[in-house]
């Protein structure tokens, strides 16, 4: 075990294959035949190999299996995986090791191997818990292997999330916060309840572009947001970021340590990563293409495709961008250690105009969105830092 | 030098699309101006948008030569005139120069507004007109009813009005022949007597300079000669003399009833005034020629690059075509809303239309124009009056003794279906009707009407409820004073100067509301509400309430994000150069430019 001072490192590794695309998401997943998983296995060894020298003396705080589908991945990849990294780096006692999962039964069926393999959390792709949403949604799974799959992730791991997609067309509050309550009743101390959103490239944007409606208007989707965060505020789990909620100390801490701009090493097609090395913030993309990656993983050791420095004005704003998303905000100190300045560097007129409409909130040295911020999280940070 | 008395000197009138550029281009192929091969389709309407619109905007002439019946050869000189009423001033200088017109009425459509403006401005030179009834070959020819029409209407005899088909060529031997007939030659004079010659048009040559065209009145213009233009006072030294056949030729002189052209070595139109009297400078004539006025712009807006980088190659393009009409005014203007860009003064709306439609075509200028004004007579307390033709240039109230504004008489005729919505409109527009008169089952209104109320939305309303039907005109006749009032638009309680007004009262709360009613579609909506007020003076007069935006986010954003979001703030970033601050908010430009293009509808 590491000493409990060494800095903190997050590691996320990057499947991006997936069974079928999703025709709302524009992550970096593709559909492949055939994939040979000794190959890819190799392949993320090697990278995850170069990407964590020099980091052996600090502490490995989560891991996190992203993508595509990880739940694809096969187990003995996953565990050769966090048997390499803990073996490197080493992890911290409560280290949190999540693993992406869909709930589609092959995968839900595999569940036990993951969690023998080290994974101890496992976030669920639900969307949504009725069989016509899903549809809509074009996801692989019904309803009833929901079901099936949270159960069995109940059984199988310490902790537990699943995602659901809301404000979609049509959708009322009332519909929504039956299907909330649901949540809660399965057990899940932690959901990412996202807002439909139409992003380029998708499935989902050019029906949009042709004029059909998808989600929720403005007004419907603040409302539903707004419901969202009552009930589940009386229901135990607050809001800790725009769009996530835990029971106090059920926070994904990986997720953390990208909010509150810790170092995390990215590895897989597309991954990203920001990383101190000799005092210097790192912002570091791999190859996106899956077979661009691994070739050049297996020319080169790793998929590297660009190392940029990250100056202290670029941090102060990444800083803030992501720190404005948590409920605690960002505290200043944060700001002052990794950039010198502190929030007299923002625009003093229009931070008090925030905070006079009640947007945001400058309190015990750290400034923080209300709810009705984070709602408008884009154009506030457009106002503050554009 | 041409015998006077075989000259004609004529011009066709007509209504857009009733013929005129076919016919002329038909007499010039019947009289062998041009080989077929030559013959370009109307060959006189040079510029794209002449022969798209199918209306003139400069005067251009040829000389045909015609055996008649006699055996004589005649000279005729075609006076093409610009088609419309912005340019009536010029069109009646092209008519002095003539003694004689074809009229030409579509034998379908009959007689239309423009078209008996021109006539009138023919009757008041003293032309002699020669009917004609065009389109026969068509089956929905009615010649008979539209030469009682004619009568009617203008009160001109028509029993001896020629059918022709310039498209087939049908009468238009009859029609030569009816030239040298029917047309009076230019009067007897000498050629050596004193110069008078009148400058009817021009236009910059790259190759030439400035080419005026002219008709010799008195005496004898030649190469060499040193003359004087009366008006403006300038000297030249002629250095061309030519006509047109439509090709340029050269000649060595032109005598008393000629046209043709000449160049002096003028470097801008701004020298040669439609209308001046062109005299020797050795022996000028005592007396310019009667009919001279100065044009004067009669509507302004501003006109700005839609990005702000093309300021350049505006400023570029304004001199170049200043220096082809000598009508167009132009002068630097900023406006905070918009940036940099120019106020400009034009003869009427289709003069401003077409320069917009040159500036975005021939310079390939993406433009956007503030709302057009007229131009106002402010009388202050102190008794001075000035003119002003642009709201921002409003003085405060209290200096304000009395404000007057142009009206005109407008001639409207429209077929008595759509009669009803005209007389709504012209009531709406503050007109005061003159007089309203049949003919057939067409009416002819005659209006006046306060010119504001007319560069507003007139032509765009009365095209729409006479579903294009009606046709317009207009002189403008007096200054009348009127209970004016400058609207300012304020967002957050700033005033955008772009967006300013001036309006007679009963309409400053209709347009405040229209106007904050479109801002409050075009603005995105921001953190924090804005307020569009529509005001005279420090009183609102209309409100409109732009909400705080509800909600924008509540995606993911992880490690893999951060890039992309930091990379959409810069580029907000680079966004807010085209933003314009109004208290708390930021408005992009292009919000204001979008209120003003949708212009009126």
């Amino acid at each position: 075990m590491a000493s409990s001072s060494a800095s903190p490192l997050a590691l996320y590794v990057h499947w991006p294959f997936c069974k079928a695309k999703c025709p709302y998401c524009d992550f970096n997943s593709h559909v492949r035949d055939g994939i040979d998983q000794a190959r890819w296995r190799t392949a993320l060894l090697a990278e995850l190999d170069a990407a964590l020298v020099g980091f052996e003396d600090r502490t490995l705080t989560s891991i996190f299996f992203g993508g595509g589908t990880p739940s694809l991945m096969d187990p003995e990849t996953t565990a050769a995986l966090i048997d390499r990294a803990t073996a490197r780096v080493a992890p911290a006692q409560d280290i949190e090791i999540t693993l992406e999962a869909n709930p589609t039964s092959v995968e839900a069926g595999r569940f036990r191997d993951y969690r023998d393999a080290g994974v101890n959390r496992v976030s669920l792709g639900i969307q949504a818990l009725d069989d016509e949403s899903l549809r809509f949604l074009g996801r692989e799974h019904s309803a009833a292997e929901a079901m099936t799959a949270i159960d069995l992730a109940r059984e199988n791991f310490p902790r537990m999330s699943f995602d659901l997609i809301y404000a979609r067309k049509g959708q009322t509050p009332e519909a929504w916060a039956a299907e909330l309550e649901q949540a809660i009743g399965l057990a899940a101390d932690h959901l990412s309840l996202y807002q439909l959103t139409i992003e380029s490239g998708t499935r989902f944007y050019t029906r949009s572009q042709l004029g059909e409606t998808l989600t929720a208007d403005e007004e419907v989707g603040a409302a539903l947001y707004d419901a969202t965060q009552e009930r589940l505020e009386a229901l135990g789990l607050p809001a800790y970021e725009v769009s996530n909620h835990a029971r106090p100390g059920a926070e994904s801490r990986h997720n953390l340590a990208y909010w509150r701009y810790w170092d995390y090493v990215g590895i897989g097609p597309g991954a990203h990563g920001r990383e101190t090395r000799d005092g210097a913030k790192r912002a570091t993309t791999r190859q996106r293409l899956p077979e661009r990656w691994i070739e050049a993983v297996e020319r080169d050791g790793h998929g590297l495709n660009e190392v940029e420095a990250v100056d202290a004005d670029r941090q102060y704003r990444e800083i803030l961008l992501m720190g404005l998303r948590l409920s605690d905000g960002v505290p200043e100190d944060r700001l002052i250690r990794a950039t010198g300045r502190g929030f007299e560097a923002l625009d003093a007129d229009r931070l008090q105009n925030l905070i006079d409409e009640d947007y945001a909130v400058l309190a015990d040295g750290a400034l923080a969105m209300t709810p009705a911020g984070r709602l408008r999280l884009n154009a506030v940070l457009g106002y503050l830092l554009a | 030098m041409t015998d006077q008395s075989r000259i004609r000197n004529f011009s066709i009138i007509a209504h857009i699309d009733h013929g005129k550029s076919t016919l002329a281009d038909r007499l010039i192929q019947r009289c062998g101006g041009l080989t077929d091969r030559e013959m370009k389709q109307q060959v006189l309407d040079s510029m794209d948008i002449e022969r798209e619109r199918g209306i003139t905007i400069k005067a251009q002439t040829v000389r045909l030569i015609y055996k008649a019946k006699d055996g004589v050869e005649y000279t005729l000189n075609l006076m093409d005139t610009p088609g419309h009423v912005d340019f009536s001033y010029e069109v009646s200088r092209s008519l002095a120069a003539c003694e004689g017109a074809i009229l030409v009425v579509d034998a379908s459509q009959g007689v239309e507004a423009q078209t008996l403006a021109n006539v009138y401005l023919a009757l008041d030179n003293d032309l002699e007109i020669v009917p004609v009834l065009n389109k026969i070959d068509l089956p929905a020819a009615e010649p008979e009813r539209i030469k009682r029409q004619v009568e009617d209407v203008i009160g001109l005899d028509c029993s001896d009005a020629l059918e022709i088909s310039a498209k087939t060529g049908i009468g238009i031997d009859e029609l030569l022949e009816a030239l040298v007939t029917r047309l009076p030659s230019p009067p007897v004079k000498d050629p050596s007597d004193t110069l008078r010659a009148m400058l009817v048009d021009s236009w910059y040559d790259a190759y030439l300079g400035v080419v005026i065209l002219i008709r010799v009145m008195d005496g004898t213009i030649k190469k060499g000669q040193k003359v004087r233009f009366m008006a403006t006072g300038v000297a030249h030294e002629v250095d061309r003399v030519g006509i047109f056949t439509p090709k340029g030729v050269m000649v060595n002189e032109l005598g008393p009833g000629e046209m043709g052209f000449i160049t002096a070595g003028i470097k801008a139109v701004s020298d040669c005034k439609v209308g001046d009297t062109i005299t020797d400078e050795r022996k000028p004539a005592l007396e310019p020629l009667e009919g001279f006025k100065p044009t004067v712009p009669v509507v302004f807006c501003g006109l700005f690059p839609v990005d702000a980088s093309d300021f350049e190659a505006l400023r570029d393009a304004m001199g170049k075509l200043a220096l082809n009409d000598s009508s167009f005014h132009a002068e630097m203007e900023t406006s905070a809303a918009l940036g940099f860009g120019f106020r400009c003064g034009f003869l009427g709306l289709l003069h401003l239309e077409i320069i917009q439609e040159r500036l975005s075509r021939e310079y390939d200028l993406d433009l956007i124009s503030t709302a057009p004004s007229v131009v106002y007579k402010i009388k202050l307390n102190n008794g001075e009056t000035i003119d002003l033709h642009n709201p921002a240039d409003f003085p405060d109230v209290t200096y304000i003794d009395t404000i007057q504004e142009p009206w005109i008489k407008a001639t409207i005729m429209v077929p008595d279906d759509y009669l009803g919505p005209v007389l709504t409109l012209c009531t709406e527009k503050r007109g005061e009707q003159r007089d309203l008169t049949y003919v057939g089952n067409r009416a002819m209104v005659v209006y006046d009407l306060p010119l504001n109320e007319v560069v507003f939305d007139f032509y765009d309303r009365l095209k729409s409820v006479s579903r294009g039907y009606a046709s317009f005109d207009y002189e403008l006749t007096e200054y009348r004073e009127g209970d004016l009032v400058k609207v300012s638009i304020l967002i957050n309680g700033d005033p955008v100067d772009a967006l300013a007004m001036i309006v007679h009262r009963s309409q400053a709360e209709y347009r405040g509301r229209h106007i904050c009613g479109r801002l409050k579609d075009l603005i995105p909506r921001q953190l924090f509400k804005v307020a569009l007020q529509a005001a005279i003076g420090g009183k609102v007069i209309a409100r409109e309430t732009l909400g705080a935006l509800r909600k924008d986010v509540t995606a993911k954003c992880y490690g893999g994000d951060i890039t992309r979001k930091r990379k959409l703030l810069e580029k907000q970033k680079e966004g807010k150069k085209r933003m314009r601050q109004f208290g708390k908010v930021e408005i992009p430009q292009s919000a204001f430019l979008e209120a003003l293009k949708m212009g009126d509808n």
